[in-house]
């Protein structure tokens, strides 16, 4: 029997639902309800900011933004195959799997130059 | 007491080109199973119809059968549930090659289970003198996954088992971490091969549709994703042993 390596992809998938379960709702309140419901949104938005401009609650944005991507990325690719939407592994895994890695990329690009 | 339609879907190997369908009229009272108005017709309408029971009382898993589209013991439903229906659907198992009439060949679903050696394997040999005690929260581990009956009405239930019958399935994967949980086994070694294959825990999607017609309440995909997360683990060991430079579990 040949091993699968199907761990790899499944961890990344459980490491962001789990994230998402545990803090999305919060990241929600306050990324979005905060800055609509309080006095100041600008200053609000400065405390953001400069929490994030130590290196670790950059490497934690990063985390929070990438791991429920490859989340999102592993239950459409299995998703497609129980609708039975079939097409080269390579193609599929590539774009999906691709795709999260690629705007998990951009995002980290993106966070370490702030 | 009045009477309900059953559509039972016939297939006689040795005569049918393909699977055909006959109408029987039965009895249908409060107290009436499947199993009695199947009973009745081979008894009482059509001796030349097949099907496979025996315990009558949900303990043995011989007599799946689909109804109504459903994968369910027969003894385990009552006719009086599809009084409003008007008709019982009933037909063999699901992704499984028919031998007769209602009756599945479940002997590779069989062979899936064997794979895993569901059974206590010790390596060392304890004292003939002394039992193997256990906890209770010991035996709470596993003790949902023992439950299971070897039915098959997962496997019937199961879509990935449908499209890809090397797929180890619902029952096996269970048993296999059934026997990995109990702490009087030493075996998990020989059946983590079979957990990590892609024909292992790794096939299924958690469809979960196993868990909803399991007849014994045992939860199979429960007992697969945390088969996953096993697996998960192993394979983190595992390549921890290959940057060691020792060699592939």
């Amino acid at each position: 029997m040949r091993r699968s390596h199907e761990p790899i992809s499944w961890s990344l998938f459980g490491a962001g639902g789990m994230l998402l379960a545990f803090i999305g709702p919060g990241l929600i309140v306050s990324t979005l309800l905060l800055a609509w419901l309080v006095q100041d949104p600008q200053a609000l938005h400065a405390t953001l900011s400069s929490g994030l401009q130590h290196p670790l609650a950059r490497l934690a944005a990063l985390a929070v933004i990438a791991l429920p991507l490859y989340h999102t990325a592993h239950r459409l690719y299995h998703g497609l195959h129980d609708l039975h939407i079939t097409g080269p592994t390579w193609l599929l895994g590539g774009f999906f799997y691709g795709g999260a890695t690629a705007l998990s990329a951009l995002c980290a690009l993106w966070l370490f130059s702030l | 007491m009045g009477t309900i339609e059953l559509v039972a879907t016939r297939y006689r190997p040795e005569q049918d080109v393909q699977p055909w369908e006959q109408r029987y009229t039965v009895p249908c009272s409060e107290d009436m199973s499947l199993l009695d108005a199947l009973n009745y017709i081979k008894d009482e309408l059509d001796p030349s119809l097949s099907h496979r029971w025996s315990c009558r009382m949900a303990i043995c898993g011989s007599c799946g059968v689909m109804v109504n589209g459903e994968p369910k013991l027969s003894c385990k439903t009552f006719l009086r549930d599809y009084r409003e229906a008007g008709v019982v659907q009933v037909r063999a198992l699901d992704n499984l090659p028919v031998e007769r009439d209602l009756v599945a060949d479940i002997s590779g679903v069989v062979e899936h289970i064997e794979a895993v050696k569901p059974w206590l394997i010790r390596h060392s040999t304890a004292p003939v003198d002394t039992a193997h005690t256990q906890t209770p929260e010991q035996m709470a581990r596993y003790h949902a996954f023992s439950q299971c009956i070897n039915c098959a009405l997962c496997y019937a239930a199961c879509p990935q088992f449908g499209r890809n019958p090397a797929f180890l399935g619902p029952a096996a994967l269970t048993l296999a971490q059934r026997y990995n949980l109990d702490s009087r086994d030493e075996g998990s070694s020989e059946r983590m091969p079979w957990l990590n294959a892609e024909e292992g825990v790794w096939s299924c999607t958690f469809v979960g549709y196993c868990s909803e017609v399991c007849p014994k309440d045992v939860d199979p995909a429960s007992a697969i994703n945390r088969g996953k997360v096993a697996s998960d683990i192993n394979y983190g060991v595992n390549l921890f042993r290959l940057l060691r430079g020792k060699s592939d579990a």
